[in-house]
C-alpha cells in the first residue's frame, strides 16, 4: 500500500521535501566549508607564531637567495661542467640507491601481496598478520630507519637503501595485493587441477595477470625513491644529497656547487620521470589492447 | 599427411621462434638484475659493512629500548656520592632519598646490584662481591689503579690498565678511574616516564595515585591533585611530554597547511593547464611546464630555498610542502578536468548558466570525488614527509628525533619518538580513509 501511495503524494510536497533536503545538504557543506577556513587560518596563524621568520616579512626575501646563488654561479659559470663531472658519482649512487631499494622492496612486496590477497594466500589465516605488517612497513618514515641504521653501520649508501627498501615494501605491497585481489582466479584453478603447488600457481597464473600493473606501479614508486634518496643523503648521508648539504655548509663561495647539484637533481628528476612516464604508458595501452 | 605438414611448418617456425624469444627474455631478465645486483654490491662495499658495522651499538640501543640504567659515581677528589639515572642532572636523586638498592653509612657506600652482586665504596677502594667468583679489589694507590682477583687472574671480562678499569657482568657495570668511581645498575622500563623525582607523585603506585586524585589530600593547596599530575605528566623534564606533543601536532600541522594549500593554489591553475578549458595554446603549454618544473625541482630544493627567506619553523615546512605538491597537483586536477563528461556541462548551460555556473553545477560534482580522494591520500602521505623536512627545516618531531639521535645516548627518546611517529602516521592513515569514506562514499 505504502508504494501505491507513493507516486500519488502531491507535487508541492516533493518540491517541498527536496528544497529542504538541497537546503540540508547546502548547510552542511557550508558549515563543512566554514571549519575548513576557520582552520586553514589558525592554522596558519598557529605556524606563522612558532617560525622563525614571518611569513609576511620573508616573501619578499623570497628571491634573495636564489638570486644570490644564481649570481654567483653565473661568474663562475665556466666551472659548471667541471662540477657537473665531479658530482656525477654521487649522483649515480643516488639513482642507484633508488634503483636497488625500489627492486628489493618490489620483491618483498610481491611476497607480501600474494600472502595477503584473498583467495591466493598461502596460509589464509595469517593474511590479517601480513596487513599489519605491511601498515606497520608503511608508516615507518624512511628516515627514523635510515638514521637508526647509520649509527650501526656507519654512513653510506646501504642505511638509506635499506630505509628506503622497507617502505617501499609495505607501500608496494599494499597497491600490489589490491591488484591481485582483482586478478582472473580461473587460471589458478586450472593450475590447482592439474596439482600445480602454489609457488606453481601464482608464478604462472597470477604474475602474469598482474605483472604490467605492478610494473607500473614499481615505476612510479622508482621515481618517488629517486626523491626520498636525495632527501634521505641530505638528512643522513651518501648521494648527492650529501654534496648538497656539504656545499651548503659552506655557505658563500660554494654556491657554484649548489647551482650544478641543483641542476644535476632536477635535470636527472625530469629524465627518470618523463622515461617512466613513457613506460608506463606503453604498459597501459599494451595492456588495453591485450584487453579489446 | 604431407600437405598438412607444409601447411603446419611455418606456423610451428613462428611458435618455435616465439618460445625461443621468450626463452631468452625469461633467463635474461633475471640475469641482468643479478648482474646490477652485484655492480651495487661492489659499489656500496657491501661486503666492508660487516667490518665497518658496529655491532656493540646494536647491544646499546636494544637495552635502551627495554630498560635504564641508573649510576652511582663516587668523585675521587672530593669524595662526594651521587646517584644519578642516565646520569643526568635531570635525574639525580636528591641526597637523603636514595633508592633502597644504595645505603650510605660512616664514609661507606654500599650498592645492591641483585643476584648477590655487591659493590661497596670506602674511601679510595671499591670491592665488588660475585657470589660464585669472589671479591674483587679495585684502590687507587700512588696515581694508579690497582686490581685484585681472588686468583690473581684477569678473566676477559675485566678490561684493566694502569689508569682504568672497568667490571662487566651480567647484573651491572664498576668502572674505576682516577677521578671517579662508577657503578651502572641496568634496569628494565622507560624511568621517570611519568613524574620526575623532584615530584611529589614519583615512585607512588597506580592504585595510590588514583586514591591521590580522587579523594586524598591536596598536595598543593592552590589547585586539584589531579590537574597538579596532568601538568606535572606534562611538564616532565626527562622526557618533555608537552614538547613532544606539541612537535607531533606541529608536524601534522606542516602536512595539513601543506597539503590544502597546495590544493586551494592548484586548483585554479589546473583549468588553465586543461585542454577542454583553456583554448590559449600557449598559457596550457606555459601552465603545464611550470607544474613539470615545480614537481621536477622537488621538495628538497624548494625546501632549502624556502628555509633561507622564512627561517626554520612549521611555516616553512608547510610551504615546502605547499610548493612541491601545487606541481604535483596540478597535474593531476588538470588530467581529472581533461576526463569530465562534456554532456553534464552542456546539459547546464542548456540552461542558461553562465561559465561560472558551469563550473559550480556542471564540473565541480564530476571532479570533486577524485580531488578529494587524491588530496586525502597526499595529507597521509605528507604526514610522513613532514617528518623528514622538520628533520630540515627544524620543526616537528622531525627535529626532536635528528636531535636525539645525533647526542647518540638517550636511546630510550629514540624508540619513544618512534613510537609516537609511527602512531601519528597510522591515525592520519585511518583519518583520511575515514573522511574519504565520509565525504565521498566507498568506492571500489
Amino acid at each position: 500500500m505504502a508504494d501505491m501511495t507513493a507516486p500519488m503524494a502531491p507535487v508541492d510536497t516533493i518540491a517541498r521535501a527536496y528544497l529542504a533536503d538541497v537546503r540540508r545538504k547546502r548547510m552542511y557543506g557550508g558549515i563543512l566549508l566554514v571549519l575548513f577556513i576557520a582552520m586553514m587560518a589558525s592554522g596558519f596563524r598557529l605556524a606563522n607564531e612558532r617560525n622563525a621568520g614571518g611569513f609576511w616579512d620573508g616573501l619578499p626575501q623570497i628571491f634573495d637567495f636564489p638570486s644570490e646563488v644564481v649570481s654567483e654561479a653565473w661568474e663562475k659559470a665556466a666551472l659548471l661542467p667541471a662540477l657537473f663531472v665531479k658530482f656525477s658519482p654521487s649522483l649515480i649512487e643516488t639513482v642507484n640507491i633508488a634503483a636497488v631499494s625500489t627492486m628489493i622492496g618490489a620483491l618483498l612486496a610481491v611476497l607480501l601481496a600474494l600472502v595477503s590477497t584473498r583467495g591466493l594466500a598461502r596460509w589464509p589465516a595469517l593474511i590479517g598478520l601480513f596487513r599489519r605488517a605491511m601498515d606497520g612497513m608503511r608508516a615507518m618514515p624512511e628516515i627514523v630507519i635510515a638514521l637508526v641504521l647509520i649509527y650501526i653501520l656507519g654512513g653510506g649508501p646501504v642505511p638509506a637503501m635499506i630505509a628506503i627498501a622497507f617502505h617501499t615494501a609495505g607501500a608496494l605491497g599494499k597497491l600490489f595485493s589490491e591488484v591481485a585481489e582483482n586478478a582472473d582466479l580461473k587460471p589458478v584453478e586450472g593450475l590447482s587441477s592439474v596439482g600445480a603447488g602454489w609457488l606453481q600457481r601464482m608464478w604462472l597464473g597470477v604474475i602474469p595477470q598482474v605483472a604490467p600493473n605492478w610494473i607500473s606501479y614499481g615505476l612510479l614508486r622508482f621515481e618517488i625513491n629517486i626523491r626520498a634518496s636525495a632527501i634521505l643523503g641530505f638528512v643522513g648521508s651518501g648521494g648527492i644529497g650529501y654534496d648538497l648539504k656539504l656545499a651548503m655548509q659552506w655557505g658563500q663561495g660554494r654556491y657554484d656547487q649548489v647551482v650544478a647539484i641543483f641542476i644535476l637533481l632536477f635535470a636527472t628528476i625530469v629524465f627518470f620521470d618523463q622515461i617512466s612516464g613513457y613506460l608506463r604508458n606503453r604498459l597501459s595501452k599494451g595492456q588495453s589492447n591485450g584487453h579489446g | 599427411m604431407a600437405m598438412a605438414n607444409l601447411e603446419m611448418a611455418p606456423v610451428q617456425r613462428d611458435m618455435l621462434a616465439i618460445f625461443r624469444r621468450k626463452r631468452l627474455t625469461a633467463i635474461s631478465v633475471p640475469v641482468v638484475i643479478f648482474a646490477y645486483l652485484t655492480y651495487i654490491f661492489i659499489a656500496f662495499d657491501v661486503a666492508g659493512l660487516a667490518s665497518r658495522a658496529r655491532m656493540d651499538n646494536v647491544g646499546v640501543l636494544l637495552s635502551d629500548f627495554w630498560s635504564y640504567k641508573t649510576h652511582v659515581t663516587r668523585d675521587n677528589r672530593s669524595g662526594d656520592v651521587s646517584v644519578a639515572i642516565e646520569g643526568e642532572n635531570k635525574g639525580t636523586y636528591p641526597a637523603g632519598k636514595l633508592p633502597d638498592w644504595v645505603s650510605q653509612s660512616e664514609g661507606q657506600t654500599l650498592i645492591d646490584l641483585g643476584q648477590g652482586h655487591r659493590v661497596v665504596f670506602q674511601g679510595l677502594r671499591a670491592d665488588y662481591t660475585l657470589p660464585d667468583y669472589g671479591v674483587i679489589g679495585l684502590a687507587l694507590a700512588g696515581g694508579k689503579v690497582q686490581l685484585t682477583t681472588p686468583d690473581g687472574a684477569v678473566p676477559d671480562w675485566i678490561n684493566a690498565s694502569d689508569t682504568r678499569v672497568t667490571v662487566k657482568t651480567a647484573q651491572g657495570r664498576l668502572s674505576f678511574t682516577r677521578s671517579r668511581t662508577e657503578v651502572f645498575r641496568y634496569q628494565a622500563g622507560w624511568e621517570l616516564f611519568f613524574f620526575t623525582l623532584d615530584s611529589p607523585f614519583h615512585g607512588k603506585s597506580i592504585t595510590s595515585l588514583a586514591a591521590m586524585a580522587l579523594w586524598g589530600d591536596r598536595v598543593d593547596p592552590l589547585r586539584s591533585n589531579l590537574g597538579y599530575m596532568v601538568s606535572e605528566f606534562w611538564t616532565n623534564k626527562m622526557w618533555r611530554h608537552g614538547d613532544v606533543v606539541w612537535a607531533l601536532f606541529e608536524t601534522v600541522l606542516m602536512a595539513f597547511l601543506g597539503t590544502m594549500g597546495a590544493a586551494i593554489v592548484a586548483l585554479p591553475l589546473a583549468f588553465l593547464a586543461a585542454r577542454n578549458f583553456t583554448s590559449f595554446g600557449v598559457v596550457r603549454q606555459a601552465m603545464r611546464r611550470v607544474f613539470d618544473f615545480v614537481r621536477g625541482v622537488d621538495g628538497l630544493i624548494w625546501t632549502i630555498i624556502l628555509s633561507r627567506a622564512f627561517g626554520p619553523g612549521p611555516m616553512t615546512g608547510a610551504l615546502a610542502i605547499l610548493v612541491t605538491d601545487t606541481g604535483s597537483f596540478g597535474k593531476m586536477f588538470s588530467e581529472a578536468l581533461e576526463n569530465v563528461d562534456e554532456r553534464q556541462i552542456e546539459g547546464v548551460g542548456s540552461t542558461g548558466a553562465n561559465s561560472l555556473q558551469r563550473a559550480r553545477f556542471g564540473v565541480f560534482p564530476q571532479i570533486i570525488p577524485i580531488l578529494l580522494s587524491q588530496v586525502l591520500y597526499y595529507l597521509e602521505s605528507n604526514t610522513r614527509s613532514a617528518t623528514v623536512i622538520g628533520a630540515i627545516v627544524g620543526g616537528g618531531i622531525g627535529l626532536l628525533l635528528t636531535q636525539a639521535i645525533i647526542t647518540q645516548k638517550d636511546w630510550e627518546e629514540v624508540s619513544y619518538y618512534i613510537v609516537l611517529i609511527i602512531l601519528m602516521v597510522m591515525a592520519m592513515d585511518s583519518l583520511s580513509g575515514w573522511l574519504r569514506s565520509k565525504l565521498i562514499g566507498k568506492r571500489g
